[in-house]
């Protein structure tokens, strides 16, 4: 089964799992939604918070379907996905490598972190592995200056990292 | 009139209005304090800053687009500061902005071009590099009728608010907020989102970031200074009558014999419409333009159409017809007038049928779309038009739509709706059995089965009773036949309802709450009420819930059925109805027969009621019929049973066409008369809401093409008549004396600007905004019909196991002989397609997009599949407007009783795959 909405040949994920399209189409059966249309614009983040959660990100047919349930339209959508960094529209590896370029974290060296990260695992910024199994990213600030430079791995913080400590967090996934 | 504020703005005293912001009442005042993201229009973004002011005892520079007045309030609005800030504010923009005016087509209209002008910001004197040249944000041209051209664009926000607030669509939004934050619609691209073209966007958009493509002009770029002429007039389309502004120009080349053609059409900030229109009005108006327009009369030689000149083709069809009328009478002889026409012309025609060839056979299309309205209203309420304003919905607390896909079939209207529930907070009802676009915006959709109308609506009804929410005293001072109707309602309990219907009983009570409770509601409908064999009964059933609780006329309150073609209403009011002179006065009333007999000169009129459009076609199946005169109508694709109409076509021995195309009934035509378009014409249309709007002369008619009542006048007076007018104003006095809604309508008022809402009873009244005032119904009581529930004459079967509805949508029009001879309509569809469910594709093995085979009891299509998951499993939907794959093969000319109307919502059918 492939996507309806686009050309590529990515499998279509609601119809990939349904199961976790169940999960998400009972979140937002749960919401009080209303018929006010900017009530309902207030659930959106929730929403697309939940769905990310479910299916790791929010590709179109995603989308589509969390704003055919709260009856908006996918402007209003792709406006909230596209503001929020926390929110991505392409799959994201099993890792998701921040490298925090904030900055207390970039004037103790964390350029120099990202780029020994882009050369172990030979991928830009933003990109993941074709194995689905890493994304390497920034982010500004994770909060822990004190430690900087900061690595996050999903919800693990490696603090006071070296390039040196590069492998070794790359193994820590394995 | 709102209260007066006083306030001073640079120690000047100005009178502001209450609620007014500083902004408006400094411009108002000559004040001409810069700004970018302010449009009266839209609401207030204060996103430019440029209006900023400084109020004494506040600080800092306050936005005035967004400070309302306050008494004794001190501004100061161009100190050295504020206009150094400005001037920084414009350069800042300018950076962000590519100023190659040369390539734009907004140059020498550009609100920062003359803000860069004003405050002097040329090349040499910017602080400020040009940045949007390394930004590289995402324009896109991919829309079929608009482009975004990102580095123009300045973030005003106003093309965003014009789609979301005064469209309701919302179909804009920033994305990619930040440095490259640019306008898009969440899409890859544009043309793959929902947006329709309508246009709104650009019309309002301050620099060239979005514009219109050039679909009249073969010039790639098209500047206002370019325009020559601008034109307002009404819009040939659908029944809504928006004023468009119409720009043309001579060809530079001297080409095409110095004819002008039009350049590019903008919605008029005018009644009804108030600056909005459809992608049909904006970029579908160039079939007036196309080569293929019938120039000259035809007749048809040895099987052929051929060319001759207009004396010949007169004396000819003026002959034929004496000679039909000599062997076979007058009532052999029946006309179809057009919706399409004018008032002027469709009065011409009914006299010239009536009085000149003195038959009583006279109708037109608006048989096959609201007869059941005329005679349903006309019968309960005593008029048969659309009770209220348009304008006024947009003020209603409730608003209950069924059988009307508005979005799709009355764009503008539809935007009164939206922002009904947008702005106003009012609650929407959708009654259908489809998911529609209106659904999105309502509190609440019932669905019910095809064809079961009466059913929820009596079941309405018998709710309001027993929960006590009806109107008593409403009831009890202003109606009739209450008790008897209460009688048959009493079976059509919530549960029974349910069964028959499919809606859940809970949500019809909350429905029936809803409506009857709210202070003003409006009850809007369309052809999903009137296109059934029980049609005058589902409209009738409509007008008992509005008596019932007395949602009737008052202000935003009322029953109003939207009315398809831009002058339909108009058709009728000028009686081309076989039992109507002009303002439904009846033909068989001796006395006024004897009234119009007299005005028109002639010793007789037919008084009795002629045949309807379904039976003119059984009369000419039948040889009862020999010569049928058709003015701007295509029955080919329009009427039920198409090979019936074929068959009954072919069966006459004289057939007239008089129509700005070679559509595919002229082409079966006898003598073809070319007419002039709505261009190229002066006159009037009568819009849904009884508002008879003018209709300007725009561009001169090709080649010999004439008016349509000019031709009549030709054959009358071929016929020895002494009908002699001089001007559609000659025609409209003589209307103004006979139809007494138009009386006071006269061709002076019109050309004063004036758009007068009829019944206008004489030269001073100013016009009916609402009809029915106070429970005074035009036929005095309103009367309560006690009708029943009747199953549609063809259900689904073995054989035929699908329910076959039929209708229209945005980007056609009717028999779409206007639409398909567009540049821009036909890349948004140009293929027939029925609608049908994912279960049913499914289960018949058929893939979106594959064509199969449908067929009913009299007839057969082949029609590719468009799988939607906007209608339920068992229904399938095909629009009527192409030819190739007309959907009126299949459907059933089985007609209401009453008002003739054909059963065009429900037959059944069968689905093969080929």
């Amino acid at each position: 089964m492939t996507c309806s909405c686009c050309s590529d040949n990515r499998p279509n994920l609601l119809e990939t799992y349904p199961e976790k399209r169940q999960k998400l189409d009972e979140y937002i059966s749960k919401l009080d939604l209303g018929d006010d249309m900017e009530r309902r614009k207030g659930f959106l983040i929730g929403c697309l918070h939940e769905a990310q959660h479910i299916f790791g990100y929010l590709p179109r047919e995603v989308q589509e379907l969390v704003g055919k349930r709260l009856r908006l339209q996918q402007s209003d959508v792709y406006g909230v996905i596209s503001f929020y960094s926390f929110f991505t529209d392409q799959p994201v590896g099993k890792y998701k490598i921040n490298v925090c370029t904030g900055t207390a974290c970039f004037v103790r060296g964390a350029d120099k972190i990202l780029e020994e990260f882009k050369s172990k695992l030979g991928l830009e910024e933003g990109q993941s592995s074709a194995d689905l199994k890493f994304t390497l990213t920034s982010i500004r600030c994770v909060g822990a200056c004190s430690l900087a430079p900061v690595v996050m791995v999903n919800d693990r913080v490696y603090g006071n990292v070296t390039a040196k400590m590069v492998p070794e967090i790359i193994k820590n996934c394995e | 009139m709102s209260k007066i504020i006083n306030i001073t703005i640079d120690d000047q005293n100005v009178e502001a209005f209450e609620g007014e912001t500083v902004l408006e009442a400094a411009l108002r005042n000559g004040f001409e304090i810069p700004n970018l993201c302010h449009n009266k229009r839209v609401s207030h973004t204060a996103a430019c800053r440029l209006c900023i002011v400084n109020i004494e005892g506040r600080p800092g520079g306050i936005p005035s687009c967004t400070t309302p007045v306050v008494e004794g309030m001190k501004v100061s609005a161009f100190t050295p500061e504020l206009e150094k800030i400005r001037r920084t504010i414009i350069d800042l923009a300018l950076s962000n902005h590519k100023d190659d005016c040369i390539s734009c087509t907004k140059d020498g209209d550009c609100e920062l071009q003359d803000l860069a002008f004003r405050y002097n910001l040329g090349e040499k004197e910017r602080r400020f590099p040009p940045i949007w040249e390394e930004l590289h944000k995402t324009s896109d041209f991919s829309n079929h009728v608009l482009d975004y051209d990102a580095s123009k664009c300045i973030q005003c926000n106003r093309c965003i608010k014009a789609c979301g607030e005064i469209q309701g669509k919302g179909i804009l939004t920033f994305v990619n907020r930040g440095i490259r934050t640019s306008i898009g619609t969440g899409y890859e691209e544009w043309k793959d989102s929902k947006c329709d073209g309508c246009g709104e966007c650009a019309q309002i958009c301050p620099v060239g970031a979005i514009t219109v493509k050039p679909v009249y002009s073969q010039m790639k770029r098209i500047r206002a200074k370019d325009i020559q002429r601008v034109v307002q007039t009404t819009c040939p389309y659908c029944g809504v009558g928006c004023q468009l502004n119409i720009a043309t120009r001579k060809s530079f080349h001297n080409t095409n014999e110095g004819r002008e053609t039009i350049l590019q059409v903008e919605g008029a900030d005018a009644e009804p419409n108030r600056g909005s229109t459809c992608v049909k009005g904006r970029f579908g108006l160039d079939f007036v333009s196309r080569p293929d327009r019938l120039q000259m009369p035809m007749i048809r030689k040895d099987g052929k159409l051929v060319e001759v000149g207009w004396p010949e083709a007169i004396l000819f069809t003026a002959r034929r017809l004496g000679e039909i009328r000599e062997t076979h009478g007058s009532e052999a002889i029946a006309g179809l007038s057009s919706a399409r026409c004018t008032n002027e012309d469709n009065y011409v025609f009914q006299k010239f049928m009536r009085a000149v060839i003195g038959t009583p056979n006279i109708d037109h299309c608006a048989r096959l779309c609201h007869a059941s309205t005329v005679a349903g209203l006309a019968t309960t309420l005593g008029s048969g038009a659309m009770t209220n304003s348009i304008e006024e919905l947009e003020r209603a607390e409730v608003i209950l739509v069924t059988g009307s896909n508005t979005t799709e079939t009355h764009p503008v209207i539809s935007t009164f709706i939206k922002r009904a529930v947008i702005k106003n907070k009012a609650k929407l009802i959708v009654v259908d059995p489809r998911e529609i676009d209106l659904c999105r915006y309502a509190t609440l959709w019932l669905r019910q089965r095809n064809g079961t109308d009466i059913a929820w609506l009596n079941g309405m009804f018998n709710a309001i009773l027993e929960n006590g929410w009806e109107n008593k005293e409403f009831i009890a001072k202003h109606t009739e036949n209450f008790e008897a109707t209460r009688e048959v309602m009493k079976k059509y309990d919530p549960q029974t309802v349910e069964n028959l219907t499919g809606i859940p009983a809970e949500q019809l009570i909350q429905a029936a709450k809803l409506y009857a409770t709210a202070k003003t509601a409006s009850i809007i409908y369309a052809m999903g009420i009137t296109q059934h064999a029980h049609g005058t009964d589902n409209v009738k059933a409509v007008s008992n819930l509005a008596l019932v609780t007395g949602q009737i006329g008052r202000e935003s309150t009322g029953v109003n059925p939207l009315r398809g073609q831009n002058n339909v209403q108009g058709a009728c009011d000028m009686g081309c109805l076989p039992n109507a002179f002009p303002g439904y006065q009846s033909v068989t009333d001796p006395a006024i027969n004897a009234r119009f007999a007299k005005a028109w000169k002639h010793p007789r009129l037919p008084a009795k009621v002629g045949y309807t459009v379904t039976e003119i076609m059984n009369a000419a199946h039948e040889g009862k019929l020999k010569a049928l005169y058709i003015m701007g109508e295509n029955p080919m694709i329009s009427d039920p049973d198409l090979n019936h109409v074929k068959e009954s076509i072919k069966h006459l021995d004289f057939l007239i066409v008089q129509d700005i195309f070679l559509t595919e009934t002229a082409q079966m035509a006898d003598v073809v008369l070319p007419a002039t378009s709505f261009a190229e014409k002066t006159g009037t249309y009568t819009n849904t809401e009884r508002r008879v709007l003018p209709l300007r002369k725009v561009l001169d008619a090709p080649g010999e093409a004439r008016d349509d009542w000019q031709i009549i006048q030709s054959l009358a007076q071929a016929f020895g008549h002494s009908c002699r007018y001089d001007s559609t104003d000659d025609i409209m006095r003589e209307i103004n004396l006979l139809v007494p809604q138009y009386a006071g309508i006269t061709p002076e008022r019109l050309a004063a600007g004036e758009t007068l809402q009829w019944p206008c009873p004489n030269a001073q009244h100013p016009g009916t905004k609402f009809l029915h005032k106070d429970g005074n119904f035009t036929r005095g009581k309103g009367l309560f019909s006690a009708v029943d529930h009747m199953p549609a004459k063809e259900q689904p079967d073995k054989e035929y196991p699908f329910v076959l509805n039929t209708g229209r949508i945005l980007y056609h029009y009717h028999t779409a002989s206007m639409t398909r001879r567009t540049q821009s309509l036909p890349m948004y569809v140009n293929e027939a397609y029925m609608e049908m469910c994912k279960e049913d594709c499914d289960a018949l093995g058929v893939k979106n997009g594959e064509k199969v085979r449908v067929s009913s009891r009299r007839g057969t299509i082949d029609i590719a599949v468009r799988q939607t998951d906007i209608i339920r499993a068992g229904s399938v939907f095909i629009p009527f407007h192409f030819a190739e794959a007309a959907a009126n093969y299949l459907t059933s000319s089985v007609v209401d009783p009453i008002a003739k109307i054909p059963e065009l919502k429900v037959c059944a059918v069968k689905i093969e795959k080929i």
